[in-house]
């Protein structure tokens, strides 16, 4: 039952064919199986989560469903505060926090009636594209354990890929849900900025980061946006715009839908398995309808280098707070304040995690601040233009999301520049605050998962997940990763 | 002051002033923004700065403010930015401090000053709003202490920074602005106005010039000065500290310099001073305030009779002496007051200021009623009491809540007016008395005060001394 779809369970659930402690257990033992092999989770909650699903069981008998993921098993990435619940944020810095609260997005699958099963392993503090910068050690990709997952959620496509939850949400600074979504064969969707509330969730680089499900199917990627999306007024950075039916968007299909296919985007550097893939999904939307346009985009090159000014420079200041004073990791033995701060965060963080701060500090010091920072929002604000511009003529953007399938476990992690272009096509998103998803489109010879990158308009999930679903309907592929367990 | 050619110095000031603003929560969270509170008792997880909280802005924070621009004349920024300033300290949970740097709420205003009967108009910056940070306790002595303690609950307390232009050139001009400054805030009931308890800072930018001259002397900065007259002192200090290191051929080097009351001295704090780099940029959790001008024009009609134009009316009103409208208008409730005991009764407008500023703790307090006061003035002016009478019929009435007339005669506490009354205890003092008679009747003008006494103490003070004197000088020849 591990292979049905999050959709399946959930009515399972409902019309009492199955209970959720049936499906907890089943998953919970299949955690204790597969996570040895591929490190997704960091913390499984065995305990906590069968007396959830006894709970929901309850309340079924008695005739209460307390939303659609009633009685579901989920897990969510370990980058979501959850009340007495170590959250790590894969940091050594964190590795022993217990949050006094719940994040948004919690609160929010629990009284949709999920059941946590755990907290999936990252790339520490969301920095990284491969799951191996995590104090908890490497994750591994489930369709080829000598790969890398893709990352930061890397734990999470995982976890989904493998079988050990019905669905997990994750967070996207860069492309961290699409890139591991499209190298773990599974769907992500990076929401717009505002979408989804950030109260709760360890901010990496606060203008950018955004939460979203990863899910097998397309429909079940809808199910859990439409529990987790919608206004907050905790975070005043989320946007008090109406949550459409997400679920019944994916049955919409693309018929008259115009696809604009960016040339930017299919230039050099592009795998050619990734090609192959990419094109067979465009062809699948234009026999249901769709129309192909070609568009440009013309800032394109510089949003890599916009990315790494404007992230780095936020986390240097978000990141600031773990100083050793009031909770997580504290030095021991220093002598007076500034040795106990500094080697705190000198022995708490990993080498990403320093690399970026530092680059960000440097970025907003006094005397650089307008050649990096400033020029870097100016770029953003371009970039944005060109999105708004080509919405003006296509409903939606096609693009591969990584522009390679994933690669082997420690090939890039001593080059970061070579790491850092696995988020070429996914950047430019959060740089425009506009939405994006990542739908399996194909196998590479090697039998690895490609994946298809849709962006949309401001608020326009529903294109996005109506084309996604098209895709994912014409072409068939395996969901869960053959893994032996 | 000058040197022995002459040459004449002056100084330039201006002043910094961080006031806390009375909302009941803080800037950032729903935490009570209340002094006094058990340590770390006024806090949660978005104050201490926990992993994942966000920051939401006050409404009413920005609404005291933007009364404050109002108020002292600046322009409202119908688009503000809130900024993060980066720096590491235990008592800054963040590890910045969420405040306003490039895009402040509002610029460009003053305020009218008097000093010495002329009025001065000092320029205001600007005015923008910020978080406090927590406080640190040291166990034992400062230096070598060998644990401290954080107390975060006046984390995210909202401050509001006002910055005036260098418009000030002596001591008395400080003084004078930061306590208007303080009243304004005060009428407006945006801050408290408490040095002691810090709900109003002050830090001083100093410089001194030869005279005539345009450019500016090298400042410093002075801190630690809580209370009005502390500042005073504290300028007065370093104005002549530095028209002496001038004066001697040194150097004015540009630091921080802290108060020591005790001392009376300003004392460098270099050596502790960092070059810092605080990388301010926009808070990206925060988005811009907005202020429109249909919200602005709202809050304008919220604004009271400020004390510059208080003063102004009840000196041309009442024609009481300026020092006076002055006293009366360092608190609205005061000048209230006044305005409702003169309404009460319309006698000497002076004289009521006067019973008004005597017992202005208590009208604070709100244990006097306009009555009262009215009350005693109209039977001073009527004869009815004496001066010793009414200030005693006021303690009574403020101890027993009792109307002052019931008391007035419960206590028999009427003044004895009436010539025709007194005569016969005038005649009896004389009668008793011959040879002070016979001393005053030969030129010894002096013994009327003697023979008024004799008569206050044959009434047990009731008579009023000025028909007595008449009385006995009529009676005495």
């Amino acid at each position: 039952m591990h292979e049905w779809t999050l959709l399946d369970a959930a009515k399972a659930v409902r019309d009492k064919e199955i209970s959720s402690r049936e499906l907890t257990r089943a998953l919970l033992s299949r955690i204790e199986r597969i996570n040895p092999k591929i490190n997704a989770y960091v913390t499984v909650l065995p305990e906590a989560a069968m007396r959830e699903a006894a709970a929901r069981d309850e309340e079924i008998a008695r005739g209460i469903v307390r939303g659609p993921l009633h009685g579901v098993p989920v897990a969510i990435k370990d980058i979501f505060c959850t009340k007495g619940i170590r959250t790590t944020c894969a940091s050594r810095i964190l590795k022993d926090f217990d949050p006094p609260y719940d994040a948004t997005v919690v609160e929010r699958i629990r009284s949709a009636g999920a059941v946590l099963l755990g907290k999936q392993n990252m790339d520490e503090f969301a920095m990284g594209s491969s799951t191996e910068m995590s104090c908890f050690g490497p994750v591994l990709n489930p369709w080829a354990t000598d790969r890398i997952p893709g990352g930061s959620s890397g734990g999470t496509a995982a976890a989904v890929a493998a079988g050990t939850c019905f669905a997990g949400v994750g967070t996207d600074t860069g492309g961290s849900i699409r890139q591991p979504a499209s190298l773990c064969g599974v769907v992500g969707m990076k929401p717009t900025y505002g979408r989804v509330s950030r109260y709760g969730m360890i901010a990496f680089a606060s203008s950018l980061d955004q939460g979203g499900p990863i899910a097998r199917t397309v429909p079940d990627a809808a199910a859990v946006l439409s529990v987790i999306a919608g206004y907050d007024r905790r975070d005043s950075t989320s946007v008090d715009v109406p949550v459409p039916d997400y679920v019944a968007a994916t049955e919409r299909g693309v018929k008259g839908m115009r696809v604009g296919l960016p040339r930017e985007y299919f230039a050099e550097g592009v795998d050619d398995s990734v090609r192959t893939a990419v094109t067979k999904a465009l062809t699948s939307l234009i026999s249901l309808g769709a129309e192909a346009v070609e568009i440009s985009l013309p800032h394109t090159g510089y949003a890599l280098s916009t990315y790494y000014i404007i992230a780095p420079a936020e986390a240097s200041s978000n990141l600031a707070r773990y100083d050793g004073v009031r909770y997580g990791y504290r030095a021991a033995g220093a002598k007076g304040l500034i040795e106990m701060m500094s080697r705190t965060r000198a022995e708490g963080f990993g080498e990403e995690v320093k690399r970026r701060v530092m680059i960000g500090t440097y970025a907003l010091s006094a005397g650089y601040y307008d050649a990096y920072y400033g020029k870097a929002q100016k770029v953003r604000t371009l970039l944005r233009r060109d999105f708004n511009e080509a919405f003006d003529h296509v409903d939606v953007i096609l693009t591969p999301t990584a522009p390679t399938p994933a690669f082997r476990v420690g090939e890039k992690v001593d080059d970061p520049l070579t790491m850092y272009l696995s988020d070429i096509y996914t950047i430019p998103a959060n740089l425009a605050g506009i939405p994006g998803i990542s739908v399996p489109c194909g196998m590479s010879p090697d039998g690895l998962p490609i994946g298809a990158q849709l962006l949309g308009k401001h608020f326009d999930e529903e294109s996005l997940l109506a084309a996604a679903a098209v895709i994912e309907r014409e072409i068939p592929l395996p969901r869960v990763a053959p893994l032996e367990g | 002051m000058r040197d022995n050619q002459g040459m004449e110095f002056e100084a330039v000031i201006g002043l910094e002033v961080h006031a806390q603003l009375a909302t009941e929560s803080k800037i950032f969270c729903a935490c009570p923004a209340a002094f006094g509170a058990p340590p770390n008792e006024n806090t949660c997880p978005v104050c201490t700065g926990m992993p994942g909280v966000l920051p939401v802005l006050n409404r009413r924070v920005v609404e005291f403010a933007v009364r404050t621009a109002l108020a002292t004349s600046c322009k409202v920024r119908e688009k503000s930015v809130l900024a993060r300033k980066n720096y590491f300290y235990p008592d800054l949970p963040k590890a910045y401090q969420i405040s306003q740097y490039e895009m402040p709420l509002a610029v460009s205003g003053h305020i009218d000053i008097e000093v010495e009967g002329e009025t001065r108009r000092i320029g205001i910056t600007r005015i923008h709003l910020e978080e406090d940070a927590g406080k640190l306790v040291h166990a034992g002595a400062f230096a070598g202490a060998q644990t401290s303690l954080a107390d975060l609950n006046r984390c995210s307390v909202p401050l509001m920074e006002i910055v005036s232009e260098p418009d000030m050139r002596t001591p008395e001009e400080g003084g004078a602005y930061l306590r208007r400054l303080r009243d304004i805030l005060v009428y407006l009931e945006v801050c408290d106005g408490n040095m002691e308890e810090g709900s109003f800072r002050c830090d001083a930018n100093v410089s001194v010039r030869p005279k005539g001259q345009k450019e500016f002397g090298i400042r410093a900065e002075l801190k630690n000065m809580n209370s009005f007259r502390n500042v005073e002192k504290a300028l007065e200090y370093e104005i002549r500290r530095q028209t002496e290191v001038t004066l001697d051929g040194g150097t004015i080097v540009q630091e921080t310099r802290l108060w020591d009351a005790d001392a009376g001295v300003t004392v460098s704090m270099r050596g502790k001073e960092e070059a810092h780099d605080y990388r301010y940029f926009p808070d990206p959790d925060l988005l811009p305030i907005h202020v429109d001008q249909a919200w602005v024009e709202e809050l304008e009609k919220t604004i009271p009779e400020l004390p510059g134009e208080k003063v102004a009316r009840l000196v041309s009103r009442y024609g009481i002496p300026r020092y006076d409208a002055e006293l009366l208008s360092s608190s609205r409730r005061l000048a209230d007051f006044f305005e409702a005991s003169v309404a009460a009764f319309g006698g000497n407008p002076k004289v009521t200021a006067n019973e008004c500023i005597q017992w202005k703790d208590v009208v604070a307090a709100g244990k006097l009623s306009p009555e009262t006061i009215a009350h005693v003035v109209e039977d001073r002016e009527t004869g009815k009491v004496s001066a010793t009478a009414s200030r005693k019929l006021v303690e009574l009435a403020i101890e027993t809540g009792k109307p002052v007339r019931q008391l007035r005669d419960e206590k028999g506490l009427t003044q004895v007016s009436n010539a025709r009354a007194l005569e016969a205890i005038v005649d009896k003092v004389i009668a008793c008395n011959p040879k002070e008679v016979e001393s005053y009747r030969g030129g010894k003008a002096g013994l009327l005060s003697f023979f008024v006494g004799q008569v206050m103490k044959e009434t047990r003070g009731k008579a009023n001394p000025r028909v007595v004197q008449e009385v006995l000088k009529a009676k005495l020849g």
